[in-house]
Parts: C-alpha cells; structure tokens; sequence
C-alpha cells in the first residue's frame, strides 16, 4: 500500500465547478496545507469511498523518471476534470522546479497526453488496478 | 481493399479554402490585404501558415509582433486540433471560404497552447499517434517501428506526402483477423456545445457476441442524444472529414478509413442546422 494519501485540492468556484483551464493552480492550495487538511492515516481504499464527492476524484500514482526529484506522497487524489497542464503545474510547485524548468507528463512510459487532456479520460482509458500511473520528468523520457 | 485505398487518398487531400484576415486591431503600416489558402484537412493550422505570417509581417512593424494565433467568430482555434476537426466543429453549414481572424497580439492563454516551432507539433503528433496505437495493440506497433519509421510518419503529415505516410502507417492499422478488429477504437467526440475538451474512452470495435459495433452503436454509449428518435426531428448533426456517415457504418471501417493521421477517429457533434 501507498504510505500517505493526499487529496489534490484544485480550484472549484462557488457553484462547485471546476473552473476553466490553467486557471487552477493559481488556486490549488500548497501541499503542506493539504497535509494538514487530510489526516495522515492511509484512507480506505478508492473502491470502498463512500461520498460522491470521492467517486468523482481519481487515484494517480506519480512516479520521477531519471534524476527528476521523487516525491515524498506518491498518491493522490484527483479531480477528473482536472488538466494535464494544471497537474503538471501543480507538481513543479510542489517540486519547487524553477519557472524555466519544463515537466513532461507520461502515460505507460511512451506518450505525452496533451496539456489541455482531462486525467479523468486518461484513467479510463489508461487507468488500471483502480488508479493511473502517470511518469513525470524533468527532460524528455520518451519519444 | 482496391476500393478503399481511393477514400485514404480523399481523406488526405480534402482542402478547405480559407481567407486570412488581419485583426482589425493590429497595427500595420500599409493596408494588410486578406490572404487566400487552401488548408488540407488533415494537417495542422501552425503546420501550415508560414505563407500567412510572412503575409501580415509585410506590413507590420518588427516590434508589433508576437506569436501568430486564429481565431473563428470569437473562438480561438485550438492548432493542435486537426484543421478538418476545427471547421468541422465551428463553420459546417457557413460559407466558403472559412473566414479565419490573423491575430499577432493578446494570446489567449487560457484557450490555447503555445506553438514555438514545428517540433512542439510533430511531439503533439507522434504523442497522439502513440496513444492511439495503446489502445488499439497495447502500443507494440509504435513500439516495434524505429525512430526513423516514427520520422518517415511525420515527414509524410509535414510534406503531404500521402504514399510515404501510408507505406508506415499501415502497419499501425493491422490487427489480427481472428479478433476482427483493433482492441479498442481510438476515437475523440467533439461538441461545441460543452467546455470539456471532448469524450475519449474505451469501446470495442466488435461485441462480445461477435458483431461488428458500428458508428451507431459508439454513439448510444457515448452520446445517445446524438441518434434521432422516430417521431422527432434531427438535433444534431455528426460529422467526419465534412460528411455525415451513415450510423450503421461499421466503427473499425470507420477507424481505418476516415481516421486522422494521428490515427484518432474525429467525431463533431454539432446542432443541427433549423432551417
């Protein structure tokens, strides 16, 4: 099992929706303040959540390539109207990558979804065991 | 199959006739005249315009000049969308020629990526082609090919070279016959009528009972509104390549036939026209 399970907490407006692209991140909340939110002990596994607002999150399992930073929380939960671009985004934030420094994202270590791609079609295209491996890299691994 | 070839070559030379107009907006030192293209379907609008930027930059200062966009009646077109899915989506039923806005200015970051070079497009590419290959033979075709064949593939999109792109990408169209199909249709729905990108997930091309699902059949599951019910009048119109294909069109001909060269089956799915 994964050590900690974090919740990717992406911009919603009042109404609840997720709001347009590449506007998220301005909002995401920092990962520490995530932590804290979200208690530290392994949650119920993502088929056994109870509330719709879960169903409507996916589990991605985040794994460096090459000597890209790892991160400490591997697994999250995640938004599926969520962008590529926003994750990706999220993840050089978390990651403390300087502004120049690009990200590529990989699905099954061989393509690189398009940044405006939903991770909700990702999984279910792409998803296996209940989650999404995604491989990120600092240079291009792939490809 | 001698039949079919001639729909790959129709698919791949379909043109739309296009006139670029400079945005009233910018800047120019002299009248900037509008500029007529015949744009290939198939292929990429940054892929294609270099002859529309040197047009505009005539007449413009050097300083007035930012990374070239379009725009379709208020709507950024997204280049990384094949050109046929954008008129297809935004300007079926309108006049010819498509009338394209030139922008050099205010970029919309929000709607559109960023296309530095032709090498953001040929990843943009070989990355589609790549996931559709996933889902259709769990990627081992992409995979097997050598770099130089993943070259051969681009060069033919960036050249309009239909035989050399067809001699490669056949083999990302073979697949067992015993299985009679790929292992799941690689295809996009589109519809303007939503701000998701579009609805991409798994369908096969054959039921478990052995019939051939066709184009019918993939919208039930994905966009049963979009099938006309006896009594009522059409709502909306589903498009490939410009034409409307008939629902009982087998979805792994339709793969074949009218995919993309990134190997994705593009479906518009516009309101119908009331006339």
């Amino acid at each position: 099992m994964y050590q900690t399970y974090c919740i990717v907490t992406a911009g919603t407006s009042e109404a609840g929706q997720i709001l347009p692209l590449f506007n998220m991140s301005e909002n995401a909340e920092s990962p520490t303040e995530i932590q804290k939110e979200e208690p530290s002990t392994v949650p119920p596994p993502a088929e056994n959540a109870g509330t719709n607002e879960e169903k409507k999150k996916i589990d991605i399992l985040l794994k460096a390539v090459g000597d890209t930073p790892i991160m400490k929380t591997k697994k999250w939960a995640v938004e599926r109207g969520r962008t590529v671009q926003s994750l990706s985004q999220f993840i050089s934030r978390f990651l403390k990558l300087e502004p120049s420094e690009q990200l590529f994202i990989y699905v099954n270590q061989s393509f690189a979804p398009s940044p405006d791609q939903e991770v909700g079609v990702l999984f279910e295209c792409f998803g296996s065991d209940g989650k999404l491996v995604l491989h990120y890299c600092k240079s291009q691994a792939w490809g | 199959m001698a039949d079919d070839k001639d729909v790959l070559r129709d698919v791949w030379f379909g043109r739309i006739p296009t006139c670029f107009t400079l945005y009233q907006d910018e800047i120019t030192e002299r009248e900037a005249e509008p500029f007529y293209l015949l744009l290939p379907r198939v292929s990429y609008l940054t892929l294609v315009t270099d002859k529309v930027k040197k047009h505009f930059h005539k007449v413009m200062r050097q300083d007035d000049v930012e990374e070239m966009w379009f725009e379709y009646e208020g709507t950024p077109l997204k280049w990384h969308y094949p050109i046929g899915v954008l008129f297809d989506l935004h300007a079926s039923n309108t006049a010819l020629p498509w009338s394209i806005t030139v922008h050099f200015k205010d970029f919309p970051e929000r709607d559109l990526l960023h296309c530095p070079s032709n090498s953001v497009i040929e990843a943009h590419f070989m990355s589609c082609i790549k996931e559709a290959d996933a889902l259709k033979h769990k990627g081992q075709v992409v995979n097997e090919m050598q770099k130089k064949d993943h070259k051969q593939l681009w060069m033919g999109l960036q050249n309009d070279k239909f035989d050399q792109f067809w001699a490669m990408n056949r083999k990302l169209m073979e697949y067992p016959t015993e299985e009679g199909g790929f292992r799941y249709i690689p295809f996009r729905i589109y519809q303007t009528m939503s701000d998701r990108p579009f609805i991409q997930k798994l369908f096969r091309p054959v039921s478990p009972d052995g019939h051939a699902h066709t184009l019918g059949d993939l919208l039930k599951e994905m966009f049963p509104a979009a099938i006309p019910q006896d009594d009522e009048q059409k709502k909306y119109q589903v498009i490939i390549h410009g034409i409307e294909p008939m629902l009982e069109t087998p979805i792994q001909w339709l793969s074949e036939h009218l995919s993309h060269p990134d190997n994705f089956l593009h479906i518009s799915i516009i309101p119908a026209p009331s006339d």
